[in-house]
């Protein structure tokens, strides 16, 4: 074996486990913060369940306000928070807070998106039928959106992937890291190209899952 | 059974419902027939509790309804069916799930919520479909589930909102049918709003003609038909 294919070999294990594990744990917090306020959104939407313009409006533009902030900056500002809570602002595990902080509002808006796409009949139908808000959102809302849901959870979970690469460039860890520190820096660019590789296995995966997994619950309808 | 005394709807500046005054007779098949736009559905909507009218008042027997709210607007709501043009049924449930829906809601056990699924499918006449997925239902299938599931909290009253406008002449009669006698057989009362004359001829007693947003003429429906004194009934047995 080529010394060259050998080093990359090395190092590329480990800095994809750590892209892997900082895309899930972030994905999954993300999850946690903006399925709640998807679901929020929706339901004080003009046309949700019960409209509240000004609760709507308000939250609307935060989550814009957040959106709109680019990356890389919500992550150097979001970094004394890591401190706070894990006592490092260094590794993957520090970076999985702003992460998840800056992807949460993205799976809200993602979260918004696929209830709105839910047909109105059904709810005027479950509403008709004496239904409270919850078991609308939980029997109705969910279930009825979830193929869009699951296309949705592809979408944050390859956004998150490219996060977690740009989250290298303030010592991340990861691949995006790997490709900083060894392209960038020591002008190896076949380890960038490795690392680039990876990342687009990675993404591929994961929408060829999503898309698979999406069709599949269709199918079943 | 459901009576309604000067009931308005505005939206922004639209007058949707006008000052309607409605008595609907208990056990008895009861039409509202108006052009699209009419304010029909918006009516049902009312009737229903699922709008607040903007002024007037409405009765469901003795008990005045239409100021109720919170858990008292829920339940009161659950004796109430209801079934629609497009049918609104939930896609990701199969036959028997969709049916199941009301009883879930009211926290029945399950045992006795598939009991009562049977039962309801049977009166229906689709038990043949209970594991069925909705797309593998014609419409006029479709409809007998809609039916099945508006009937299974055993509501003292069924709304249908154009409930036949979606389906072909041959299955339309045959809900119409499914409709007439299920009223007879559960002794329920039946709002049915429609914009077509067949529908009203086929099935109800009594009509009131909606035309924008306020009545314009009520009574049995031989008399309506025979004699139209407005103008708004008269343009619709022309249509017919
Ligand atoms: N939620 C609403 N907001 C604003 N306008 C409405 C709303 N619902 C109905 N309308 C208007 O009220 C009128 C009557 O509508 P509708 O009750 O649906 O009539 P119909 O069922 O007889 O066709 C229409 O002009 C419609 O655009
Ligand atoms: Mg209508």
């Amino acid at each position: 074996m080529p010394p060259n294919l050998h080093e990359i070999l090395g190092l590329l294990p480990q800095a994809t486990l750590e892209t892997i594990y900082m895309t899930f744990a972030s994905t999954f917090l993300a999850c946690l913060l903006g399925l709640p306020l998807g679901i929020y959104l929706f339901v004080t939407s003009p046309a949700g369940l019960r409209p509240q313009s000004a609760v709507y409006n308000i939250l609307s533009r935060l989550v814009n306000l957040f959106r709109s902030f680019p990356f890389i900056i919500l992550m150097i500002l979001l970094m004394p928070l890591s401190r706070l809570l894990i006592h490092t602002s260094i590794g993957p595990a520090a970076v999985v807070i702003p992460l998840s902080i800056s992807a949460a509002p993205f799976v809200a808006r993602v979260v918004e998106a696929a209830l709105e796409e839910v047909d109105k009949g059904c709810l005027l139908a479950a509403q008709a039928m004496g239904s409270t808000d919850w078991q609308i959102v939980r029997k109705v809302l969910l279930p009825e959106a979830l193929p869009a849901l699951v296309s949705g959870l592809a979408l944050t979970i390859i956004t998150i992937i490219g996060y977690t690469a740009m989250a290298g460039a303030i010592g991340g860890g990861g691949l995006g890291d790997l490709a900083i520190r060894f392209g960038y820096y020591r002008f190896r660019q076949d380890i960038t190209l490795a690392a680039v590789v990876v990342i687009l296995i990675l993404v591929e995966s994961v929408q060829l899952g999503g898309t698979l997994f999406s069709r599949s619950l269709l199918n079943k309808r | 059974m459901l009576r309604l005394e000067k009931i308005s709807k505005q939206y922004a500046s639209l007058q949707v419902v006008d000052k309607i005054s409605l008595d609907v007779p208990p056990g008895n098949i009861f039409g509202i027939i108006g052009r699209s736009g009419a304010g029909k559905s918006t009516l049902l909507r009312l009737m229903n509790l699922l709008e607040k009218p903007d002024s007037g008042a409405m009765y469901l027997g003795e008990r005045r309804v239409d100021t109720l709210s919170g858990r008292e607007l829920l339940l009161e709501r659950r004796k109430m069916g209801m079934i629609f043009q497009n049918f609104n049924l939930f896609s990701s449930r199969n036959v028997a799930d969709n049916v199941a829906y009301p009883l879930e809601i009211a926290g029945l056990p399950r045992r006795q919520i598939d009991l009562r699924v049977g039962e309801l499918l049977e009166l229906t006449q689709i038990s043949d479909k209970r594991r069925a997925r909705l797309r593998e239902l014609s419409g006029g299938q479709k409809q007998r589930v809609a039916i099945a599931r508006a009937l299974a909290a055993e509501p003292q009253i069924l709304f249908c909102d154009e409930a036949t406008s979606a389906l072909d002449p041959q299955t339309t009669r045959s809900i119409l049918s499914l409709i007439k006698n299920l009223q007879k057989f559960l002794q329920i009362t039946v709002v049915v709003v429609t914009h077509q004359m067949e529908v009203i001829r086929a099935i109800c007693e009594q009509v009131a003609v909606l035309e924008d947003g306020h009545v314009a003429e009520s009574g049995a429906v031989k008399n309506v038909f025979a004699r139209p004194k407005s103008s708004a009934a008269r343009e619709l047995l022309h249509a017919a």
